[in-house]
């Protein structure tokens, strides 16, 4: 009875079925949902918010001045300081038969301890000014003979600890800007430690004993110490005036320098030959236990962590909503190769993220810093190129947080339980970081296996070998190198999407 | 209705009337210990509104989504045009669905709903304009399509069925929700397609919504089809050939219709069924008898009773062992 039928066909069309119309289609998805470009715009504020509120709220204005060292960085350059003046070239040699240090254990309750980088031996330095150029060899507490110059540069010499039965013998000579350092145990022969060429000292230059003694660090803070060396054979050759040593504390009153334990001020003693030095402070780059009134691109970018919040919600609700109101349906009868609709949803998602982030990184930064410098912070410098790498880092960060809050929202299909997880996984571990008396070993470990590695991104202080110090994430300085840091977070995000892609394609959707 | 198989145009190639576009065949799948489908096996043909008739939870959702690639099945297979659904490359210009009329998101505009969908599969934004019209949607396609009545949303979801353009369209209870004015459209509308050619399967669980717009129809039960014939084929299969007979001596009358060897029954305080004789016999025998009526006819089963037949034992099973299959 049925007749026969044409069925309808209509004109075969050629277009390619590629992945970019699933691009396309998630795009257009994306950006017609008002929440969720309110949303990365709330996550680009937030950024911006919080660089003024950090910029406003601080006020260090009438403080001293960061001393700065040649090559720009900020620097501790505090110490006890017995010198004269040299003319031209010359040379100065010196024992060092003893060097204690003193700790508090409460106020005004010294004892001996032990302080790895205090320091006692020969500098010669462009006068006292703090900052200015220098170059030393020292006997350590527990480093042996060292031979810096200009803050940064630190070279080791032979070991050992100075002592009565072995004292450390040190030389310094100065040939125009070349300055080499020497070590000997016997006073005879002679072992050259270290040469280096340190411009600006002047024609004449201070030269003499120091002694200087780092803050002591433990229990996750630190705590000023005390030393006191004992110096003998005091030996000079060269221009020198002559006449009577002077003692000076460098740098007494500095933002890098916490100050003399109670009852322990610098002194010296002696005279010819023989010198009792006793000091505090150090000479070496500053770092963010030693000047805790720093501010750094990281305080900046406080904002981060509450983009992260709403580019996580978006990123889950970008596929969740999709279960709840069964619009998947829709979505995988239009595109059955379901990877590509997750991928698909990932790139745009990233992307869009990523441009959020930039924008409100790349605002912020300046402003929250320019606040911030007006109200008499120091900000330790960065180069231009690592401000950048901290914004795209920033923005990195905040796009693959949210990517993996899709995947995770494709696993569990429900938003409240993605949006769980995901800040669980990343906001969680930044909060933890947060925490100043967290163990080291548990701060580092969260920096290292966590989502939250990724902040890593936003380091931009550098830890020195010959500083002692908290180098923990709480302080800005991260266990992983910053893009380190960020592929353990992409490698969570894609490890995520690949469990959901191959989810996706087994379960009923 | 339909269109001549001379009535050759560049773009439509002549197929057989036995080309099915939708073949489902012999769809098993389980949901743990309930059995969502059970052999379920049918045809959709081109140029005809199938009905796809079955209680709540027989299986009609499922087996559109095994059809679209949603669900997968523990066996069988369901082919569009001969081809599984996931190997078509736009498959929105093969099949045109709705599933859930309420499957979008609340706070994107009709319009925009649309548009994304265009955008998967390579479809310009001029043609969604064109769905827009065709369902009378044009004046609201800006709004929130969350604000959106459910008759408004079944539009929405016809023109997203009907986007790519496709010889086959399948919708989901599309009467839900619709008003009056919604359900004569509706109807009109099924037609219209099914005259230009294309496969249409309309599922409901309501005889009434579709009996007067369906060719063909497909009533399922715990799984599987039951009946898949045309509507006239079923009435006659049903109605057989019974004759209704209203009179006061019932007794009387089958005594005498059963001696003549008639099967009878009361169906009523004074109306009785008899099948095994033609009206007129009936008339003669009674009259030699003497017995009074008052009104004999030939009876004629509505497309209900043969619906209410159908899935009685379906709808007994499920109410028996209260397993609802709500997928």
């Amino acid at each position: 009875m049925t007749p026969t039928v044409t069925p309808y066909r209509p004109s075969e069309r050629v277009g390619r079925d590629g992945f970019l119309q699933v691009l396309h289609a998630e795009w257009t998805k994306f950006r017609t949902v008002r929440g969720w470009t309110v949303g990365m715009m709330a996550a680009a504020l937030m950024v911006v918010l919080f660089a003024l509120l950090v910029g406003v709220s601080s006020n260090q204005k009438g403080s001293p001045p960061v001393p700065i060292g040649p090559g720009g960085e900020p620097v501790t350059d505090s110490f006890y300081f017995v010198h004269q003046p040299l003319a031209g070239d010359g040379s100065i040699t010196v024992s060092v038969s003893a060097l204690k240090s003193s700790i508090p254990k409460a106020p005004g309750d010294l004892r001996p301890g032990t302080v790895p980088w205090a320091k006692a031996g020969l500098i010669i330095k462009d006068g006292t000014r703090q900052g200015s150029p220098y170059a030393a060899i020292m006997a350590t507490g527990s480093h042996g003979v060292r031979m810096q110059d200009n803050y940064v540069n630190d070279t080791a010499g032979p070991t050992g600890p100075a002592s009565a039965e072995s004292p450390r013998r040190l030389r310094l000579d100065r040939s125009g800007d070349t300055i080499t350092g020497y070590a000997s145990t016997d006073g005879t022969k002679w072992t050259k430690v270290g040469t280096t060429q340190v411009s600006g000292l002047g024609s004449t230059a201070q030269v003499g004993l120091f002694v200087a003694s780092p803050p002591a660090v433990g229990g996750g803070g630190t705590a000023g110490s005390v030393s006191t060396a004992t110096f003998g054979d005091l030996r000079t050759q060269g221009g020198w005036a002559g006449g009577n040593w002077t003692g000076s504390q460098v740098g007494a009153k500095s933002p890098t320098f916490a100050g003399y334990p109670e009852n322990a001020p610098g002194s010296f003693t002696g005279s010819d030959a023989r010198f009792t030095v006793t000091g505090a402070g150090d000479i070496a780059p500053a770092v963010s236990d030693s000047l805790p009134t720093g501010g750094h691109l990281r305080n900046i970018l406080t904002g981060t962590f509450a983009a992260l919040i709403a580019v996580i919600v978006v990123g889950a609700l970008f596929i969740t909503a999709e279960y709840r109101n069964k619009m998947i349906h829709l979505t995988l009868a239009a595109s059955p190769r379901r990877s590509r609709v997750l991928v698909a949803k990932a790139i745009v998602l990233w992307a869009v993220t990523f441009v959020a982030g930039s924008v409100g990184a790349i605002l912020a930064t300046p402003l929250g810093l320019g606040l911030a410098r007006g109200n008499g912070v120091y900000i330790f410098p960065v180069t231009s190129s690592t401000e950048l790498r901290v914004e795209l880092g920033t923005a990195a960060l905040l796009a693959t947080a949210s990517v993996l809050a899709l995947s995770v929202g494709a696993i569990f299909r429900h938003s409240a339980g993605a949006v769980t997880t995901a800040i669980v996984a990343i906001v969680l571990p930044y909060i933890l970081i947060a925490i100043p008396f967290m163990p080291a070993s548990v701060s580092k470990g969260v920096a290292t296996v966590t989502p939250g590695a990724a902040f890593a991104v936003q380091q931009t202080l550098v830890p020195y070998d010959q500083v002692a110090s908290n180098y923990t994430p709480y302080y800005g300085y991260y266990p992983l190198a910053p893009w380190a840091g960020f592929a353990v977070l992409a490698g969570y995000a894609v490890a995520s999407l690949a469990v959901a892609a191959v989810l996706l394609n087994r379960r009923d959707a | 209705m339909y269109k001549n198989q001379h009535e050759t145009t560049p773009n439509r190639k002549l197929t057989p009337m036995s080309a099915a576009e939708i073949v489902v065949a012999g769809l098993r799948k389980r949901y743990g210990a309930t059995r969502a489908l059970d052999g379920m096996s049918f045809t959709v043909r081109p140029g005809l509104v199938t009905g796809f008739l079955g209680p709540n939870g027989a299986g009609k959702s499922t087996t559109m989504r095994v059809i679209l690639g949603l669900d997968a099945v523990d066996a069988g297979t369901a082919l569009i045009e001969g081809k599984p659904y996931h190997s078509l490359r736009h498959p929105l210009n093969h099949v045109g669905s709705l599933l859930d009329a309420a499957a979008l998101h609340p706070s994107r505009s009709a319009r925009d709903h649309l548009l994304w969908l265009a955008h998967s599969q390579g479809l310009a934004a001029r043609r969604v304009n064109q769905v827009i019209e065709q369902v009378g949607l044009t004046s609201a396609a800006r709004r929130k399509a969350g604000g959106y009545s459910l008759g408004m949303r079944q539009r929405l979801g016809i023109a997203a069925a009907l986007l790519g353009d496709p010889p086959i369209i399948m919708l989901d209870e599309p009467f839900n929700g619709m008003d009056p004015d919604g359900i004569i459209w509706m109807r009109g509308f099924l037609r219209s397609l099914a005259a230009q050619g294309r496969a249409v399967l309309v599922s409901s669980h309501l005889m009434s919504e579709v009996q007067d717009t369906a060719d063909h129809l497909v009533v399922v039960g715990r799984g599987k089809a039951i009946a898949d014939a045309g509507v006239a084929d079923l009435i006659a299969a049903a109605s057989g050939n019974r004759v209704a007979l209203r009179t006061t001596a019932g007794t009387h009358a089958m005594r005498v219709l059963g001696h003549a060897g008639a099967a009878v029954a009361a169906t009523g305080r004074d109306t009785i069924t008899v099948s095994g004789l033609p009206a007129d016999r009936i008339v003669t025998l009674l009259n030699q008898s003497a017995v009074p009526f008052s009104e004999v006819s030939a009876h004629r089963a509505t497309l209900e009773d043969v619906y209410l037949e159908l899935t009685r034992d379906a709808v007994e099973f499920r109410a028996a062992t209260q397993s609802e299959v709500s997928r």
